[in-house]
């Protein structure tokens, strides 16, 4: 918006658009604004090398840039550089009315947008004080475990191809490819599905879907064994990721790190139980819980978590079956939503870990404020932390087992 | 008249490489695609035949990027450097009974020693880029192949002392068909060590994909970029080739024809066990990969050779 007032296009009209900031005279960016904070530099001690990992790499799973010190092949400093996919979503969402930045979430966590979907929703009905019909709540928790599925095929398949054996990421994309096409009968799109909306979901599940959905269930453990044969029983990966980037139980609870990352290092947390909500408190599953915080325990923790997702689904869908069809939103929504001016926080279990939103309302239609916590960037955080020590090689291994998606990292 | 031959061996040589690696890289697609339940190219010509012969103009006429901070003279003919020494160890595979392309009496010394020549022109393309990663690439590339060489020679050498000669026509002609399960291991620890020296997965470290782009050959493109996938491929040919002749017994199995079709064939299955191995397993790492050279490869290589030497007392 910088200099919009100058331009002779700009009519009230468009200013009201733009929110509360376009009746005040824009800043106009100069020298004593200060330029952006500029990147860190690592000077290189001795003869140690630099190198520049990223943004565009082919295993920084994103656009990540990692500026690497490397002593011969072993990394002595690593520090990871964001915000190459800064899109200012927190910021956009001010703008937008409550329902309106439910596709802003979308974009928040791409491999997993279910999930930014009901951690959002779920702050605005707290919020607005909203009921979720119940046959909903069981439908959410349907596609959030499928979603929680298709994320760890897509972190356990990269982490084979970051070790080399990227046949292993056909038999993972296979399985996500499935949950994709009933997420697209379901809501018509693939990737940002725009589906759990405040006070319920979008649409109820399509003739059929059901069906569909157990076939899925019923063939996925035989594929998650096969995939255990292939990459966890290959004696070369199991060399190269057990013992590698040891994160310690105290460390990842300080670092605030949750979810398989935290799972792996033997962290006993799993917001689905230790924090109820929804329907989990009904529903009968296990978290499992790795010993040793490395590579491995990360990978397979997420590997065990996909069969403990189809027990849930499982549960959820012979659930469902005892409602009347039809019922997906709360009764009495208003189109445009006006929570009374208050604050909120709820978090979910992503499949990145404890994913919360914060809420603040001013009484308009429009949220204040909009702050994500982002699990992707608290565990990408640990990167330097467990990296340094061990070689360039199994740097990319250790990110792609903290499981960063740079669109949530970034917001 | 000896140049003129030579000239004439050594196109005929080029000529089955780039055929070979054309061909080669459409089985490994094809491979790789039966691994990873795809199915490979099938657009272009049946099951995807012609397609190499579309994707060849294609890398001629890419433009041909030299990068701005590298070493000019030295970026431009390293990919030779490659090449070359692949071409050449072609030359004294017996392929026939009596006869191979250059009959030398050190025959079996040349072929072990002239592809190593190669890790010179990975070292000069690395550090003719000006790139961290592809210096690290060809570092990497360095160590690993002349490691590899050991085990990789004595395995040979396990052959040579049955035979009793350098002569790889020689040793075709000394070849019995008890030789295969009393060098089996040495033939294993030949296959293993080649891949290595080819660079291919599991060995493929000094092209890295996940940490190191494409590590040597990250800023090639184009043709020069053709020319060292020819040499990984040609690479291929020439050791399973030679592996097929020397430990399987190549032409020997069946007279006439019948018997150059059979050790074709034994080539290109011993290929495909590498693309298979290539696509299956993860990478090494590179102290892991040091670790099995000379705590495995090299002592099985070493009891090979110990075995060979005690039944040739008795021949």
């Amino acid at each position: 918006m910088i200099g919009h007032d100058e331009t002779p296009m700009a009519s009230p009209a468009d200013g009201a658009a733009c929110g509360p900031t376009a009746d005040v005279a824009a800043p106009v960016m100069t020298d004593e604004m200060g330029d952006p904070a500029p990147a860190p530099e690592i000077v290189a001690e001795d003869d140690r090398l630099v190198v520049n990992i990223g943004p565009s790499h082919p295993s920084t799973h994103g656009v990540c840039r990692v500026l690497v010190e490397l002593d011969g092949e072993i990394v002595t400093k690593a520090e990871p550089i964001i915000g190459h996919l800064h899109r200012g979503i927190e910021k956009m969402a001010e703008n937008r009315t409550y329902l309106q930045v439910v596709p802003l979430t979308d974009r928040l966590d791409y491999v997993g947008s279910m999930y930014a979907n009901w951690a959002y929703c779920r702050a605005v009905e707290r919020l607005a004080g909203i009921r979720v019909p119940e046959r909903a709540e069981y439908i959410r928790v349907i596609v959030c475990e499928l979603q929680r599925i298709a994320s760890h095929m897509m972190a356990i398949g990269p982490a084979g191809a970051d070790t080399g054996a990227t046949s292993l990421f056909m038999y993972t994309f296979w399985q996500r490819e499935l949950i994709l096409d009933l997420f697209e009968s379901l809501c018509g799109a693939r990737l940002t599905y725009n589906y759990v909306r405040p006070g319920g979901v979008a649409f109820d599940l399509p003739d059929g879907w059901a069906e569909q959905c157990r076939t899925f269930i019923d063939q996925h453990p035989s594929a998650i064994l096969e995939i255990d044969r292939f990459l966890f029983g290959n004696v070369i990966f199991r060399v190269r990721t057990k013992g590698l980037g040891v994160l310690s139980p105290e460390d990842a609870v300080s670092w605030g790190a949750s979810g398989p990352v935290a799972r792996g290092s033997g962290v006993d947390w799993d917001l689905r139980r230790d924090d109820p909500y929804s329907v989990y408190p009904r529903l009968d599953f296990s978290v499992p819980v790795g010993e040793r915080g490395d590579c491995y325990d990360r990978a397979r923790v997420r590997l065990w978590e996909c069969v403990e997702s189809c027990r849930i689904i499982a549960q959820a869908l012979d659930a469902l079956e005892e409602f009347e069809p039809g019922v997906i939103k709360a009764e009495g929504l208003p189109r445009l939503l006006a929570p009374r001016p208050g604050d909120a926080y709820d978090h979910i279990e992503s499949a990145r870990g404890s994913l919360g939103v914060y809420l603040v309302s001013d009484g308009t239609v429009r949220p204040y404020r909009m702050k994500v916590r982002s699990p992707a960037f608290v565990n990408l955080a640990l990167l330097p932390l467990v990296s340094v020590g061990h070689t360039l090689a199994d740097l990319v291994v250790i990110l792609g087992s903290l499981d960063p998606v740079f669109g949530e990292v970034d917001r | 008249m000896t140049f003129v031959w030579g000239l004439l061996w050594g196109l005929a040589a080029v000529m089955l490489i780039a055929g070979g690696a054309v061909v080669g890289v459409w089985w490994e697609r094809k491979v790789a695609g039966r691994i990873q339940m795809r199915l490979g190219p099938q657009q272009i010509g049946p099951a995807g035949v012609l397609q190499m012969i579309a994707d060849v103009p294609k890398l001629l006429f890419k433009e041909d990027i030299v990068p701005t901070g590298a070493d000019k003279p030295v970026f431009r003919y390293a990919p030779l450097a490659v090449f070359a020494p692949v071409a050449m160890s072609v030359a004294v595979i017996p392929f026939w009974a009596g006869w191979a392309p250059l009959d030398s009496t050190v025959g079996m010394v040349f072929y072990l020693a002239i592809p190593s020549i190669g890790v010179l022109g990975i070292l000069l393309s690395a550090w003719g880029s000006h790139n961290t990663l592809a210096t690290i690439g060809g570092l990497r590339a360095a160590a690993q192949m002349i490691s590899y060489e050991v085990p990789r020679s004595l395995a040979v050498l396990s052959v040579i002392i049955l035979a009793g000669s350098l002569q790889p026509t020689k040793v075709m002609d000394a070849w019995q068909w008890w030789w295969v399960p009393l060098t089996f291991v040495g033939f294993l620890v030949y296959l293993i060590a080649s891949i290595a020296e080819m660079n291919r997965g599991p060995f493929d470290l000094p092209e890295a994909e996940s940490e190191l782009v494409a590590g040597y050959f990250s800023d090639y493109s184009g043709f020069r970029w053709a020319i060292f996938m020819m040499g990984e491929y040609g690479a291929m040919i020439s050791a399973a080739l030679f592996g097929a002749a020397v430990f399987l017994g190549g032409y020997r199995w069946l007279p006439g024809v019948p018997g150059l079709v059979l050790f074709l064939v034994i080539a290109m299955l011993i290929i495909t066990v590498v693309m298979w191995v290539k696509w299956t397993f993860p990478r090494l790492r590179q102290d892991h990969l040091m670790t099995f050279c000379w705590t495995v490869l090299t002592p099985l290589a070493i009891v090979q050779v110990v075995v060979a030497g005690v039944v040739a007392l008795w021949l």
